[in-house]
């Protein structure tokens, strides 16, 4: 999307109808009871697009030099992959 | 939070973006003290998910006794705070302080829904004695959700002194520092909270 100086995109907007659809289908699988790995899987991925949007729109890091889109990015990859491993492990118990 | 001045905020104020190369929304400062959180917070969720990892049943069990709806609410409390937070910067780009007013007056009343809901579920679970010597889940679920508590209502004081300066007329194109450094700490108490709720309320 393109963007203004500050680099929060003009279709901020949408985005934001999207977070909340997002949101609501977190919320509808939690209140479903969707369990096991792909559930789990699905609402991990849900949850690290929406923290990809607010690190790279809202903070507008798309637009920030590499290094601190790189750490931030980073910090959320780390958080899921630990989530993850941590889920994983729960399972083999 | 108008001390520091990054070499990219004196940058030329109008044109878009990608026309001055890479920057950095806010004082460089904020930025640092931005992943400080982050790197607190990460510890944080990783030592539930481990700990979760080793007692499954009482996790789910104690869980499932959470109010997810009030989880949920929150969570679009939270993201609708960032988004008006957005579109105060947009406005006090576009040299319209009285609508960045507005936007952040927004944020702020989201940010105080926020807080009621929190309370209102911090009351319901200290009726049933729930306390941090509870169980593993409730020392973990009242220590993550207090700790992050804490952060938004520092978010909301900045906020209210951003609004406060929104109303002066303080921000305008090229002199957009002060604002981007409160809405880049208010998007980092949001993101916290993105994964905060599915690993808390959702995820068993």
């Amino acid at each position: 999307m393109s963007a203004r100086m500050h680099g929060t995109p003009k279709g901020s907007t949408l985005l934001f109808a999207t977070l909340i659809l997002a949101t609501i289908a977190t919320w509808g699988m939690g209140s479903l009871g969707v369990t096991g790995t792909w559930g789990v899987a699905i609402l991990a991925a849900i949850s690290f697009w929406k923290g990809a949007v607010v690190i790279l729109d809202f903070m507008a890091l798309r637009h920030a030099p590499l290094l601190w889109r790189a750490i931030t990015m980073g910090w959320i990859i780390v958080v899921w992959a630990l989530i993850t491993i941590a889920y994983i492990k729960g399972l083999a118990q | 939070m108008d001390t520091v001045t990054t070499p990219q905020s004196s940058m030329p104020a109008r044109g878009p973006v990608q026309a001055h190369g890479p920057r950095l929304a806010g004082d460089l400062a904020i930025w640092f003290f931005i992943l400080a959180e982050l790197l607190a917070f990460g510890v944080f969720f990783a030592a539930y998910a481990f700990a979760r990892a080793k007692n499954i049943e009482l996790f789910a069990a104690e869980q499932a006794a959470l109010n997810r709806n009030a989880g949920a609410l929150n969570t679009v409390l939270l993201l609708t705070a960032s988004y008006f937070v957005v579109r105060a910067v947009q406005a006090a780009e576009a040299e319209a302080s009285r609508q960045c007013a507005n936007w952040l007056g927004g944020a702020i009343l989201t940010g105080f829904g926020f807080i009621i809901v929190k309370l209102t579920e911090y009351a319901a679970a200290f009726e049933h004695n729930i306390s941090l010597s509870s169980s593993t889940f409730h020392m973990f679920y009242l220590s993550l959700t207090f700790f992050h508590f804490m952060h938004v209502i520092l978010g909301l004081v900045i906020l209210i002194a951003m609004w406060n300066g929104a109303r002066q007329g303080r921000y305008r194109p090229g002199d957009m520092n002060g604002l981007e450094t409160g809405a880049a700490y208010w998007h980092m108490v949001d993101l916290v909270w993105l994964i905060l709720f599915p690993l808390v309320y959702v995820i068993h």
